[in-house]
């Protein structure tokens, strides 16, 4: 049996193992991968939390589609920033971008 | 109801793609793994009874997300491809703070009780979905359009080698 709790735990670890890509990787490419992985797995959370909580309603998925919709908007954006910041300076390794700093 | 076996092997491999997507050094590796765990989030859905979520799952991250990253990888290219996805300066801090965070989020959730409710899901859940889309919630989907709409004409701007 299947329970709610075994659906929050995998979403659990997959938030966790995106956030440690998000955090820890040179590349800001492999960034937005992680960040991906984590709108992901809150999805499963939400999808989870409708089926187990409130089956008789959509609320939960009508969320997860927004969620979708800006991840795919957010994840445009930032490649078309990536793209420019590649062209100007050679190189998408985060530690470079710290024009901000001084 | 389909059978617990099938949740787990979908767990294990959503979980081991990404692991890999994760820790693999070569970046196309990591895109290729990432389509893996987006089709096994897919898989989630249909287990929790969202056919048009999964349907728009594979959609919207297999098919176009993880293509525009594939590009994304693809123009920034420079120097070895099987070492572009290296690990920064807080790979260790960065470990050590999302084990910490599961350990708390598997806490709290297995001490949560949940008001679990056994009703069956409607249906035609799609059709409910599009009438609480179209009905109560159709401020929000013209928003998300407008968001859509705005993010694709910035892209196209920042993309864009701009000359002045």
């Amino acid at each position: 049996m299947v329970t709610l709790n075994h659906y929050l735990i995998l979403a659990a670890i997959l938030f966790c193992i995106g956030f440690y890509g998000a955090v820890a990787k040179k590349n800001a490419v492999a960034v937005l991968m992680g960040i991906e992985l984590m709108l992901n797995s809150v999805n499963i959370n939400l999808v989870a939390f409708n089926r187990f909580l409130n089956p008789g309603e959509m609320t939960g998925h009508i969320f997860a589609l927004m969620v979708i919709v800006v991840a795919a908007a957010e994840v445009a954006v930032g490649l078309a920033l990536i793209l420019n910041i590649y062209r100007q300076r050679l190189t998408t390794d985060v530690n470079d971008l710290d024009w901000l700093k001084w | 109801m389909v059978s617990p076996l099938v949740f787990w092997i979908v767990a294990g491999i959503t979980i081991i793609a990404a692991l890999a997507v994760v820790n693999l050094t070569n970046l196309i590796h990591s895109a290729l793994w990432l389509i893996v765990a987006f089709v096994g989030v897919a898989i989630t859905y249909l287990i929790l009874e969202a056919e048009f979520l999964a349907a728009v799952q594979i959609i919207v991250y297999a098919g176009a997300i993880a293509i525009l990253i594939v590009f994304g990888v693809m123009l920034t290219r420079r120097g070895d491809i099987r070492e572009s996805n290296l690990f920064n300066n807080y790979r260790l801090a960065g470990g050590l703070i999302s084990l910490g965070l599961m350990a708390t989020i598997v806490t709290m959730v297995v001490k949560t009780q949940w008001a679990i409710d056994v009703a069956a899901v409607p249906a035609n859940s799609v059709g409910l979905l599009a009438q609480n889309l179209l009905g109560q919630f159709v401020i929000p989907f013209e928003i998300a359009a407008m968001l859509l709409l705005v993010a694709l004409v910035g892209a196209i701007i920042i993309a864009k080698e701009v000359r002045d």
